[in-house]
């Protein structure tokens, strides 16, 4: 059984602190969303706004056709997996799987057999009797993920599932967590602060800041067509430059920044062009160069990278960073110009 | 590696278990002695004493007046303690925090002026029967113990793994007695053996709710002694250490003696 879940202009107060505003967000049937964020920004808010452990102030939160938003968090049937695992301490790994089984009246011997099965599934077998405090950090979090998963709920929610696990370990439990959400096809909801572990795993992400989505779209667009500024600087674009148009000749346009120096650039490959617009690109997208078209800056601290040399640059729209080729280190305070590589850039509105 | 122990550090140490120690000892010795004043060391070896303690009456009616206070005052505090422990941790953060302070009152009042507060307005306000104001005496007396001790099992219970449960089904309520309760047992038997011997031993709240027809066994120790100077109070006193002895002797070989300093 696969649902869509319809989150409808939520607003979630803590206390008299508003952490929701007139949120909305759509997961479709059998699609993993991620909600990306730091800390603070509303993510958890809205999972546990979902799970039914905070009442909303406001809104509407659908689960298929059937309205959820007053349900008693018992009733929801949503698989839940936590960052701290959540494991019964009391309760052996087998019995831990089997608990939301039991809860809905599957008979003891099906259960059991149900819960092996899931266990087999995530290679826990020979742990069945034993306690979760003998389980490593990552077989708990299999068994948190086997122990959702039976229930075979939905929806699945998960809570920074791999925050507590070590890199390597992380890696690979992300790629089982999403075989096996894409295996039984169940809508998901992940949270996570970690960019790479979002965009790797999921459909689509939800870029969150303060209690809003600023920008919900498929990784692929998020990294490479930021709609905002905010979105472009947390996917890694360090330079946001402030330009003004000054002349259009068909596709090519120049462009002037604040202060002096101007750049020419293709609306060919970046899209249409307003007057005003702010030029972001990460230190790949701007070349440095000795001389030519581009940007005229100074040169300030240069970094080695390995694959190129990263200059910090004085220009008269601020501090820039960018990259140049390894077979021409250029030295400190010497001037150069800036050139974009248009693939690598893109266009922002300007933001009051 | 051996360390060098300073031999201050071993007459500090002697003398703290000496005097913890010695009046065990003496109490003992007591208790046994075949003469009819108090005295240590025993003069001839006799059980008559304790004999004496079931003859009379008054120390077998206090007695079961003393337990029955003690059963039920705990089991009042726990009712009260558990769910009040409960909800301080779980809603730590929107809860004031002079909240939890009110919870042990109890025994940041003298006990004297305790026991005198609820005779004022209790025992003579309302007019209710003397052992009930006992046992609410009782239980208001033993209740930070509850709080606190629960308290402490509940600070490092991860509130997640109750909505884990409820997420996969079970009811709030339901949740509470399969999943935190268990995970909470020893802090709730820790709780029940202090708040129970701290029952068991008092005496100034006692002391003025105890009324005509109803007392506890350390009240009638001590009128006992103020009439009797005879060794009968050492052996009643033997009896109680015994029973605090069988305490903890179940709880070792149950949970393990460890769990109450967890």
């Amino acid at each position: 059984m696969t649902v869509s879940l319809d989150i409808e202009s939520i607003t979630a107060h803590y206390g008299h602190t508003e952490v929701l505003k007139d949120l909305s967000l759509s997961v479709k049937a059998g699609e993993l969303v991620s909600l990306l964020g730091s800390s603070g920004c509303g993510k958890t808010t809205t999972l546990r706004l979902v799970a039914g452990f905070l009442p909303p102030t406001k809104g509407r939160i659908k689960l298929g056709d059937k309205d959820i938003t007053r349900l008693p968090a018992h009733t929801r049937n949503i698989g839940l997996v936590f960052q701290n695992y959540a494991l019964f301490p009391h309760l052996s790994v087998l019995e831990n799987v089997a608990f939301g089984l039991k809860q809905r009246g599957v008979g003891s011997g099906d259960r059991k057999k149900r819960a092996s099965e899931m266990l087999d599934r995530v290679g826990l077998s020979p742990y069945a009797e034993r306690l979760p405090a003998a389980l490593s950090g990552g077989q708990k979090q299999r068994v948190a993920l086997a122990r959702a998963l039976v229930i075979e709920p939905p929806l699945l929610m998960f809570d920074e599932p791999l925050s507590n696990l070590d890199a390597k370990l992380r890696i690979d439990m992300r790629v089982e967590i999403r075989k096996l959400q894409r295996a039984n096809g169940t809508t998901s909801l992940y949270v996570t602060h970690d960019q790479e572990e979002a965009f790797s795993i999921s459909d689509r992400v939800a870029i969150m800041n303060a209690g809003k989505i600023m920008q919900l779209d498929h990784p692929e667009v998020l990294y490479q067509r930021p709609a905002n500024a905010f979105v472009a600087r947390f996917v890694g674009f360090e330079n946001l430059v402030p330009m003004k148009v000054s002349e259009r000749d068909g596709d090519r346009v120049t462009a002037e920044v604040e202060g002096g120096g101007s750049m020419a650039l293709s609306q060919d490959s970046l899209g249409p062009i307003p007057d005003e617009f702010v030029l972001a690109a990460r230190a790949d997208g701007l070349s440095v160069r000795r001389s030519g078209e581009g940007l005229p800056v100074t040169l300030g601290l240069r970094t080695y990278l390995g694959r190129a040399y990263q200059y910090q640059c004085q220009s008269t729209a601020g501090n820039l960073v960018a990259n140049g080729p390894l077979s021409e280190p250029m030295d400190q305070g010497g001037s150069a110009v800036l050139a974009p590589h248009f693939e690598q850039c893109c266009i922002l509105p300007v933001e009051a | 590696m051996t360390y060098r122990i300073h031999p201050a550090l071993i007459v500090f140490a002697s003398i703290v278990f000496f005097f913890l120690l010695a009046p065990l000892v003496i109490i003992i010795g007591s208790a046994l002695s075949d003469t009819t004043y108090l005295t240590f060391p025993p003069r001839g070896l006799t059980l008559r004493w304790f004999e004496n303690i079931f003859e009379m009456s008054a120390f077998r009616r206090t007695a079961v007046t003393s337990f029955q206070l003690a059963f039920a005052g705990t089991a009042l505090s726990l009712l009260v303690g558990i769910p009040a422990a409960y909800a301080l941790n779980r809603y730590r953060i929107e809860l004031p925090s002079w909240l939890s302070t009110v919870y042990v009152l109890p025994i940041l009042v003298p006990e004297i002026v305790f026991g005198f507060s609820l005779m004022k307005s209790v025992t003579v306000g309302l007019d209710t029967p003397i052992f009930l104001t006992l046992l609410i005496g009782h239980a208001l007396l033993v209740l930070p113990y509850s709080v606190r001790v629960v308290s402490a099992s509940l600070a490092s219970f991860d509130f997640s793994i109750e909505e884990a449960a409820i997420s996969l089904g079970s009811p709030p309520l339901k949740t509470f007695f399969t999943i935190v309760l268990p995970n909470i047992r020893a802090g709730v038997i820790a709780a029940f053996i202090l708040a129970f011997i701290t029952s068991l031993n008092d005496v100034s709240v006692s002391l003025f709710l105890t009324g005509p027809g109803i007392s506890t066994l350390p009240i009638q120790i001590l009128a006992h002694m103020e009439q009797f100077f005879d060794p009968t109070i050492a052996s009643v006193s033997v009896l109680l250490m015994l029973v605090t002895v069988a305490v903890m002797a179940i709880v070792e070989a149950t949970l393990g003696l460890t769990f109450l300093t967890k």
